[in-house]
């Protein structure tokens, strides 16, 4: 027997109540302890780093209600590979200026895969939640079969974080002239 | 199959700026695809998943119409999902939601935080406890008023299968007029998206039972059978 999917509905403008739920300001849910607060136990091994940046819509305005999820390898290149939720992290984006901040490692390539990070974007107005990556501007990335598969350089850019110090840059741009690629998975 | 609702539906207009423009581009499922987090039951206290008392003060409860709602999550091939996370958020009975930016007249309910979580067991079954949330007005250009819903979240086993979507309840007259339930367009989708009265789980002077179940894609997990558990 098959059965059609569920279709996606909007996570629309609270989702940060059901995910967040102390960010949205429900005093001491679940403890206190918002899920996906940490991307891996501090003792993981690894170069840590963070990764910074902001949601615009095509008009350029931050999306506040955004919620963003990351998953990726460690940095040996394997995905969870003790089970559990290392490597995964959730964060709400801040209320005036949508932005994010990311303390994770970087993650090891997988075969001809770059090192990059996934992302899932959710927000008031998307209707099907968006799937994206986070490549490293300082990595090794010509062989990556997804980003060859891009020819437009500014296309391919929007995918590419860039290094500034002791962190990297990656703004999402949900339309528009530096409309970030987002992928069917 | 799926039967999700395209980026960009115009009566829907929150869409109009947040739907990309750009086609997505597809590509095959690599092991990060395949993969994703899974969560214990340690995670979850054991109110987690009963909105009418997790945000209660002790002894209280949340204000509404007593509703159980209970289903399976499944893949496409109505197989269980066993042991994921599934995340719930809603309007209180009046239609309010617990958000700064909410400022619809109806009262806040101090005993309702309206959100709450759970783990599907070995059969991919889950339930939680809640009032039924009320209908509201919203900011889409008209006079726009959401059907009654519950938000749900849900992890499957590979990261391909998030889904967050919708539950409304069967009847309810806004379902047809509403711009977001409208953006998926197809009425099988609408129908999988209503949960359903449940007479036989209903408890006498108690609750209310309705049936809902998700069903996430069955792509990942069938890929995940067919390359890599075989390796």
């Amino acid at each position: 027997m098959t059965r059609f999917q569920s279709a996606s509905q909007t996570a629309g403008p609270y989702v940060h109540i059901g995910c967040t739920p102390n960010f949205a300001g429900l005093e001491n849910m679940y403890g206190g302890h918002e899920l996906g607060a940490e991307m891996f136990s501090s003792d993981a091994v690894g170069a840590w780093m963070t990764v910074t940046g902001g949601d615009f819509d095509g008009d350029g305005i931050p999306v506040t209600d955004a919620m963003l999820e990351f998953w990726q390898a460690d940095a040996s290149g394997r995905y969870a590979p003790h089970g559990g939720s290392e490597g995964w992290g959730r964060r709400a984006v801040d209320a005036e200026e949508a932005r994010y901040k990311l303390r994770t490692i970087l993650p090891a390539g997988l075969g001809c895969e770059a090192p990059h990070i996934k992302v899932w974007i959710v927000a008031r107005g998307i209707n099907l939640g968006l799937h994206t990556r986070i490549y490293f501007d300082d990595q090794d990335n010509w062989q990556d079969p997804l980003l060859a598969a891009i020819d437009d350089p500014v296309r391919k850019s929007s995918l590419i974080a860039t290094r500034d110090g002791d962190h990297y840059n990656f703004d999402i741009h949900l339309q528009g002239d530096y409309e970030t690629v987002f992928l069917n998975v | 199959m799926g039967l999700h609702p395209q980026a960009l539906t115009p009566d829907y207009r929150s869409s109009r700026l947040r739907s990309p423009n750009q086609k997505l581009l597809s590509l095959p499922p690599g092991q990060g695809e395949l993969t994703g987090p899974t969560f214990g039951h340690g995670l979850i206290g054991p109110n987690d998943h009963d909105l009418i008392i997790n945000y209660a003060a002790p002894g209280a409860a949340a204000i509404g119409e007593q509703i159980m709602v209970h289903g399976h999550l499944l893949d496409e091939n109505a197989r269980p999902v066993p042991q994921v996370l599934l995340e719930f958020w809603q309007a209180n009975a009046g239609g309010r939601y617990r958000h700064q930016k909410d400022s619809y007249l109806a009262p806040l309910d101090s005993n309702f935080g309206g959100c709450g979580r759970t783990i599907t067991d070995n059969d991919g079954y889950y339930s939680l406890r809640t009032v039924r949330p009320g209908p509201y007005p919203w900011p889409n250009g008209g006079n726009d008023w959401r059907p009654a819903h519950i938000h749900f979240s849900c992890f499957g086993t590979g990261w391909a299968q998030r889904l967050i979507t919708q539950m409304y309840f069967e009847g309810d007259p806004h379902i047809p007029l509403c711009p977001i339930v409208q953006s998926t367009a197809d009425p099988k989708a609408i129908e999988g998206l209503t949960a359903r009265l449940d007479m036989a789980n209903t408890e006498p002077m108690n609750f209310r039972a309705f049936r809902f179940d998700v069903i996430l894609r069955g792509k990942a997990s069938t890929l995940f059978e067919n390359k890599l558990e075989g390796n």
